[in-house]
């Protein structure tokens, strides 16, 4: 293939996986991160006990993850048809992205804040802080490092989700990779799209690495 | 005066009343229920240092917690400063936290926020502007001595630097009560001791009153003016720290105090002691110096009166709760008729003793 003709393939692909990465990212932690919260603090005898509604989100939380997601991009079509009113193309192809993120994110963010010393929850109450002022001043802070390395592995990973939408047209660079380099039999197209792929995972692992390097005071000596 | 000015004048001088206070844990996941208190009728003074000491698991934790409602009693009820603990809702609850201050065996300072940054998080949390917690951040920093330090994160200051930050904090909002939760346990003697003395400062300077738990008699002895001892979720023992520490009646008291240095017997002369005099045994008698006693020369005028050699074992002079005391260990032949001499010594001077055993 002509290497320009090669390169605007890539660039297209690419763009539309930043922006299936980027809106589903987006949308999915906003839905996750309350959820991660909950679920963090609604065990028995934690900040917002609710144990059984806690098993419930947990619940569904688990077979949301355990759904391959080649299967939920297909079971949800009615409902990506209903949001975005075609259940084909870049657009669709960000609902089950977003969908997909939800539990991951959540859980992700539940582990992360269950890394908080239990001492600075019971210190914050002590305060006389509310359980709100202990989510946001105390919880959210303290977790910010583990919170940012588990949103830096939700977009590696939604990178890997991406390249299944090809199934629903979405485009993106692991379509691009099936389409032209496995079906039309061109390694070089096959071989382009990994090494962008990989360079690209390589850059968000290392953005976020030092972010959340930069978030963390506690390893930090003199 | 009425029995309403009476109870008022009491009220007054009271900061905690602990009244008929149980708490049991109800058993769950298989876990047993256990009971932490078994029944505690105790006030804490206004003003004052105050030590709760015991063993770990005699339910000293519990207490402390049940102050600012961190736990809740099963049954019976705290007052704090004339308020209902258990009576509050939330909001009054938040109040009332606000002004108890509380330190912590393991500081629970946030990671993530500097220095001044912790210090201002209760006053962020009571709603202060920005500008009143910058007034008052300084003047804390300064009081405990970090000043230089506003803008390190706790990850890079030692132990006792982390619980000056600690203490710091607990007195934002201006409390009444400081409540201190082991908060030298973690500590090397050394910083253990400057604590305690930051403490003390707070204490005389602010008129603060502080409540303080610890399994270390050390910790007491330092700075507290009143003691109680708590064992299997029951006060045992309590009162002024130097009248317990000099007769201590129940026996968890005195095991807590065998820790005190220069209050031990060496080992070797320990492990001879037996408890019946045999032929030309001499007898171990522990002196204990206190008031008036400890300051006349009582030893040599002991040794003309038996009329036999006398052998000092150990001693120390110590102070406690900043009264002078000292324990001497003595031994002299335990002929009866030098028994006698010696008991007739005690009687007249008013000194106690305790008799530890006989050996060669």
């Amino acid at each position: 293939m002509a290497p320009e003709m090669l390169f605007n393939l890539l660039l297209k692909a690419l763009l539309q996986t930043l922006q299936m990465v980027a809106v589903a990212g987006v949308i999915g932690t906003l839905i996750g991160l309350p959820f991660g919260v909950f679920l963090a603090t609604s065990g028995r005898g934690e900040l917002f006990a609710a144990p059984s509604v806690n098993r419930v989100v947990g619940l569904v939380v688990n077979a949301a993850r355990s759904t391959p997601f080649i299967i939920l991009v297909v079971a949800i079509i009615p409902f990506t048809r209903f949001i975005t009113g075609t259940s084909i193309g870049t657009s669709a192809a960000i609902v089950p992205l977003t969908i997909a993120t939800i539990p991951f994110v959540a859980r992700l963010i539940e582990a992360a804040i269950r890394e908080v010393d239990k001492g600075l929850i019971e210190a914050a109450r002590a305060m006389g802080a509310t359980p709100l002022q202990i989510v946001t001043k105390v919880l959210l802070a303290e977790a910010k490092p583990g919170i940012v390395l588990a949103l830096t592995m939700t977009a590696v990973s939604l990178v890997g989700y991406s390249a299944m939408v090809g199934a629903v047209g979405g485009g993106g660079l692991g379509d691009l990779g099936i389409r032209y380099g496995y079906q039309r039999f061109m390694p070089d197209v096959m071989l382009a799209v990994v090494v962008v792929l990989i360079v690209l995972v390589q850059a968000v692992q290392s953005a976020g690495d030092a972010l959340a390097r930069r978030f963390d005071k506690k390893s930090r000596k003199n | 005066m009425t029995n309403a000015l009476v109870e008022e004048s009491i009220g007054a001088r009271t900061m905690v009343a602990f009244e008929g206070v149980t708490k049991h844990f109800g058993e769950s996941r298989g876990q047993a229920g256990f009971t932490a208190l078994a029944g505690i009728d105790y006030t804490v003074p206004k003003g004052a240092i105050t030590g709760i000491i015991g063993r770990s698991g005699a339910g000293k934790s519990t207490l402390i917690r049940l102050v600012n409602g961190l736990e809740t009693p099963s049954t019976g009820k705290v007052m704090v400063d004339g308020v209902d603990v258990g009576g509050l809702d939330d909001a009054g609850l938040r109040r009332l936290r606000r002004s108890v201050g509380m330190i912590f065996q393991h500081f629970n300072l946030l990671s993530s926020r500097t220095v001044a940054d912790n210090i201002a998080l209760p006053l962020e949390i009571a709603g202060y502007d920005r500008m009143s917690i910058l007034a008052k951040v300084g003047p804390l920093m300064d009081l405990v001595g970090l000043a230089d330090k506003a803008a390190r994160y706790p990850a890079e200051l030692s132990g006792g630097q982390k619980q000056r930050v600690g203490i710091a904090r607990a007195l934002a909002t201006e409390p009444s009560l400081l409540l201190s939760d082991e908060a030298t346990s973690a500590l090397d003697p050394e910083t253990t001791q400057s604590i305690l003395d930051l403490l003390k400062t707070i204490n005389r300077d602010l008129g603060l009153t502080v409540l303080l738990i610890t399994h270390e008699m050390e910790v007491v002895k330092a700075i507290a003016t009143r003691v109680a001892v708590i064992d299997k979720g029951l006060i045992v023992e309590e009162g002024r720290t130097f009248d317990v520490f000099t007769r201590p009646n129940h026996e968890t008291t005195r095991a807590l105090l065998s820790g005190l240095t220069g209050t031990k017997l060496p080992e070797a002369i320990a492990r001879r002691l037996k408890p019946v005099a045999g032929a030309g045994d001499r007898l171990f008698v522990r002196l204990n110096f206190f008031g008036a006693t400890a300051e006349q020369p009582l030893v040599s005028r002991l040794m003309s009166e038996l009329g036999s050699d006398v052998n000092i074992i150990t001693g120390t002079i110590d102070e406690i709760a900043g009264e002078p005391y000292g324990s001497l260990v003595v031994s002299y032949a335990a002929a009866p008729d030098v028994v006698a001499r010696a008991n007739h010594f005690y009687a007249e001077t008013g000194l106690t003793t305790e008799v530890l055993g006989y050996g060669a």
